[in-house]
């Protein structure tokens, strides 16, 4: 019987295997480090007088509890200053390369690292980040840890883990105009929900997961733990290896080959057998947005608010109507009318350059609502830098939005870009909490495509609810994010 | 860690699905350093509603959340187990766990049980019409305790063993100290190393435009 990627690439890490139920020990080949998450790590070798075993397979950026603004000025918030400073304390005393805020390798984690080419398939990712699972789109068994096992990593860059079941998730068709990689995956944890995923790395493929772009590819693993899985993973194709050819970290010359050679058989083999099966078809999709407080709470947007009492498991129906009042809709409301106050673009699920560039195809030449904000983060400095050099920044400005320094900002809101309570988000970003985006702020997931729509109409839409494009677009929407 | 083997304490029943991280500790509570003092950031949202369950007094000295299913969902910090630890509470039950929080909750000798929905039922249902019941988890025999009703929970064996050994798992690790160098020693000359830095080329960074 054949192997399954996961497990693949499991096996190849394994520096001592477990028996009597005690977990294998594997190997991590990366591990991505920042601000919030590792200074009680740090602070644990310090005390046991541990140095960091392999300081040249580690990175750290600072994203999480960075402004967003002023970033050449001292950071207002003392305690958010006193907790980067910790990181580039740590990252002096431990030797950790690190990449500050002003570096123009400084960004979110997740996008940080492909972008160097240091993610790459086969390898184990890890990271006290549970979007962690970004890395998968690469073949990488890729996943968040928590701050004891990051004191774990550093000081022997192996990490104790029980195997994980396999799910396949077949994604055959191909996407119609207007819904994107962030439709695909919303409508898949919408499916599974949001514990289904629970125990699993979900294996991407099909037709439709093909045709992606590596940013796009990332969208969809980036929010496998929005469905309860550690890791979401792709196998390794052309269009992997033609996004890291020729970056910063890539393998060069002869161990270019075998890297290829090697990448070439990682796949699920034909009879591998999987724990699990989710079949969709893309051409299914319409764009895909949230109601509710958790992100298996979606629908098509051409939907209505859910109707409590039309749900008949109470458990569930008792969830939706706590969500429903959260979230102050009025059940059987059509979502295409409920108007937002912020349109948030950004995160490591929707902050890179084929991102931006999406939104600024829609929205090139046109206003923004009156009623709304907009903000646009993108999810690193080079991300900046790549938009301003095409132009994207000045069509951003011209439109009324604001245009930020990168870092996970609004996704997550401990910076101070956070909603007021009781302000409603239309936001590209993972989660749809309460008060994730700010205490009593109110969030629905969408894509990037919708996110544009919103902005220009003030009510949650989707490219088809635009005006006919004649003559109004000079850029043709990229569709396959 | 401490070693743990059984816990008697008071009940709290949080009728809830879903708690996600982002409850249990809301982002902004994160920026500090220690490895201690969270207690006050605890379910911050929730604690200013007076009818909130920690706010009863009968619950209030509280050492073990009975909560509803896919506790711990969303991100992976470890702050939600510190938070709960320095409040007080020693065992969570709830019929599923995130992974990544079952997974901190073992490294910090936070007890998560795992029980089946409908006796979480008939404990939530005791904890609500007696306030202040004690409930006995014992983890030798895998049982939880309430009032008259007994119920078995779940947990892997070898996070059992490690709590009640009370075992660090960076100590165990560096036994086995040589096979991690064995195993380096094959690392294939293709996969990545950080260091030294290999940077795109290197760019004049100011900040973006302001905001108009």
């Amino acid at each position: 019987m054949g192997g399954t990627l996961a497990e693949k690439v499991w096996d190849a890490h394994i520096v001592r295997r477990g028996s009597d139920g005690a977990p294998d020990l594997l190997y991590i080949d990366l591990h991505l480090v920042h601000e919030v998450t590792s200074p009680q790590a740090f602070e644990g070798l310090r005390l046991a007088g541990r140095p960091v075993r392999r300081p040249d397979l580690t990175i750290a950026t600072e994203d999480h509890n960075t402004p967003t603004l002023d970033i050449d000025r001292p950071i207002a918030d003392l305690t958010s200053r006193t907790q980067i400073q910790t990181l580039r304390n740590n990252a002096v005393e431990f030797g950790i390369r690190l990449h500050s805020l002003g570096d123009a390798d400084q960004g979110i984690v997740h996008v940080v690292g492909p972008q160097l080419g240091l993610t790459m398939p086969g390898l184990t990712v890890v990271c006290g980040d549970s979007h962690t699972s970004t890395h998968g789109a690469f073949g990488a068994l890729a996943f968040g840890i928590g701050t004891s096992e990051v004191e774990h990593v550093l000081a022997t860059q192996t990490l104790p883990l029980s195997p994980f079941k396999t799910m396949a998730i077949t994604i055959d068709g191909a996407l119609r105009p207007g819904t994107t990689a962030k439709d695909i995956i919303l409508a898949v944890i919408a499916k599974i929900g949001t514990g289904g995923g629970q125990g699993y790395v979900l294996e991407y493929r099909g037709e439709a997961i093909r045709a992606l772009s590596m940013e796009a590819r990332m969208t969809i693993c980036n929010m496998s733990i929005e469905a309860g899985a550690r890791a979401g993973m792709i196998a390794p194709d052309a269009t992997t290896a033609e996004y890291l050819k020729g970056r910063p970290h890539a393998p060069e010359g002869v161990d270019w080959d075998e890297a290829l050679a090697y990448w070439s058989t990682l796949k699920s083999d034909d009879d591998a057998v999987f724990d699990a099966e989710v079949v969709l078809d893309a051409g299914d999709l319409e764009p895909f947005v949230t109601w509710g407080t958790n992100p298996g709470q979606g629908l098509p947007l051409s939907a209505n608010v859910p109707i409590p009492a039309e749900i008949a498991d109470p458990g569930d129906r008792a969830t939706a109507e706590r969500a429903i009042e959260y979230m102050a809709l009025t059940p059987g409301t059509p979502l295409r009318d409920i108007a937002v106050d912020t349109v948030f673009i950004g995160s490591c699920t929707n902050g890179r350059i084929e991102d931006l560039r999406a939104v600024a195809a829609v929205i090139e030449g046109k206003h923004k609502a009156d009623t709304l904000r907009v903000l646009v983060v993108p999810g690193s400095a080079r991300v900046r830098l790549q938009a301003e050099a095409e132009g994207l920044d000045q069509i951003f400005l011209d439109f009324g939005a604001e245009w930020r320094n990168a870092g996970c900002s609004m996704c997550l809101g401990m910076n101070p870009d956070q909603l007021a309570p009781g302000e409603r988000s239309a936001s590209t970003s993972n989660r749809n909490f309460e008060g994730r985006q700010g205490k009593g702020g109110r969030t629905h997931l969408v894509s990037p495509l919708v996110a544009a729509a919103t902005a220009i109409r003030g009510t949650l839409s989707s490219l088809a609810d635009l005006p006919s494009p004649a003559g109004a677009h000079a850029r043709t929407p990229v569709t396959n994010l | 860690m401490e070693k743990f083997s059984q816990h008697t304490g008071v009940g709290v029943p949080l009728r809830r699905s879903n708690v996600d991280t982002d409850q249990i500790i809301p982002a902004v509570y994160l920026k500090r350093v220690t490895r201690t003092g969270f207690e006050d950031a605890l379910f911050a949202a929730w604690r200013g509603d007076p009818e909130f369950v920690l706010n009863q007094p009968a619950y209030a000295t509280g050492s073990v959340l009975v909560a509803g299913p896919d506790f711990g969902t969303g991100s992976s910090r470890e702050h939600a187990v510190w938070a709960l630890k320095d409040y007080g509470f020693k065992v969570v039950i709830s019929a599923r766990f995130a992974d990544i929080f079952r997974g901190n909750s073992g490294k910090q000798g936070l007890l998560a049980a795992t029980c089946a929905p409908e006796d979480i039922e008939l404990i939530w249902k005791i904890l609500e019409t007696t306030p202040g019941t004690a409930v006995t988890v014992d983890l030798e025999s895998r049982t939880v305790t309430c009032d008259d009703v007994v119920v078995a929970f779940q947990i892997d064996d070898y996070t059992r063993w490690r709590l009640m050994e009370g075992l660090d798992d960076i100590g165990l690790t560096l036994n086995h100290a040589d096979e991690i160098t064995a195993f380096e020693a094959t690392r294939a000359a293709w996969r990545p190393r950080t260091l030294p830095a290999k940077h795109l080329a290197s760019v004049e960074i100011e900040a973006a435009r302001p905001v108009r």
